[in-house]
């Protein structure tokens, strides 16, 4: 669960999204989703039960289920270890446990080309 | 074919109150590597061992794009296997390079084989090596173990870490939980299939520019390759 659930959205592990899923505040996601997720400005935290196939845009992403799906992080991206991840991933810091299961590419952007991107 | 000798490519045990033991060693042909890599940046890097989280940290700081890839984990697949024409089980080799080491456009610097090919099984060894050949740059490194002598199949399957410019840190490969959950998937570790002598591992590499062995007095030898 995230630290402070009183200032994040949640979404329970029955629940099944299909499509878009967009918004401006923190995520945690415990359930499954595939499509899209865009939280530009806002961090998603993948919980253990969490199942997504979808491409991620978040500021901070943390991962402890399992993602197929490029993920951009333009802050920060975690895979704990619990985490099963199959897709590319650009970010500007990257951080790992061991036990993380990863298939894919990682890029770290410096804060030159994120001020460049944006 | 060049020959080098390592000096203190040995393996030696470390030990890691609580966590069992922890093997560390020291690698020639990784120093050989780290040189090659340490001059420049923006390279494309594809590790082909069990996950590191170490090894992509450190790759991805340095300025490279990073690439892992589990191809023993995948070679355990069951959909993988099918079967020859007296029932035989046998892995279907077309499948697992069709789902596998698939980078469309990538072209590599540096390939870290690990000890794959000791490990993988027999007909997936030639194609997967001849796969990494077109997907490597001319110049491009290719860093690969394989034992000298037969330690018997239960000879332990490492995930290295590189914790220095000549040094690895070995741990023995344990399936991830989630995938040890699934039906059908290998959950303990891995098989030493074989033994590679000179020879063989000559003609397995006869498409590469050089090959370059790294002698050690532990039961290893490195062999780095260019593209």
């Amino acid at each position: 669960m995230p630290e402070n659930t009183a200032e994040v959205a949640h979404i329970g592990k029955s629940v099944v999204i299909r499509g878009e899923l967009s918004g401006s505040e923190d995520l945690y996601l415990d359930g499954e989703v595939e499509g899209t997720i865009e939280l530009k400005s806002n961090s998603l935290t993948i919980g253990p039960n969490g199942r997504v196939k979808a491409g991620i845009n978040a500021k901070a992403v943390k991962v402890e289920g399992r993602v197929e799906g490029n993920i951009v992080g333009s802050e920060r991206v975690e895979l704990r270890s619990t985490a099963v991840v199959v897709g590319d991933i650009v970010t500007r810091r990257i951080v790992l446990q061991e036990g993380a299961s990863f298939r894919g590419s990682v890029e770290q952007q410096s804060d030159g080309a994120q001020a460049a991107a944006k | 074919m060049k020959w080098f000798r390592s000096s203190s490519s040995e393996s030696q045990k470390t030990a890691t109150a609580g966590a069992g033991q922890k093997l560390t060693r020291r690698s020639s042909g990784l120093g050989e590597l780290y040189r090659h890599l340490g001059s420049q940046s923006g390279l494309c890097i594809l590790d082909l061992g069990s996950t590191s989280a170490s090894n992509i940290r450190l790759f991805a700081e340095l300025g490279h794009k990073i690439y892992s890839e589990d191809l023993l984990i995948a070679s355990s697949d069951p959909g993988i296997m099918t079967q020859d024409a007296e029932g035989k089980p046998q892995v279907d080799v077309r499948r697992y390079l069709a789902e596998n080491l698939v980078y469309e456009g990538a072209q590599f610097d540096c390939v870290l084989c690990w000890n794959l090919p000791d490990y993988l099984e027999e007909s997936l060894v030639k194609p997967v090596i001849d796969r990494l050949w077109s997907m490597m740059k001319p110049g491009g490194m290719l860093l690969v173990f394989f034992h000298t002598k037969d330690a018997g199949p239960d000879a332990p399957c490492y995930r290295y870490h590189i914790i220095g410019n000549d040094s690895l840190a070995m741990t023995p490969i344990t399936a991830h939980p989630e995938l040890s959950r699934r039906p059908g998937r290998f959950v303990k570790g891995f098989r030493l299939q074989r033994v590679f002598n000179n020879r063989h591992i000559e003609t397995l590499f006869r498409d590469f520019t050089s090959i370059k062995f790294f002698l050690a007095r532990d039961t290893i030898r490195e062999v780095l390759v260019i593209r």
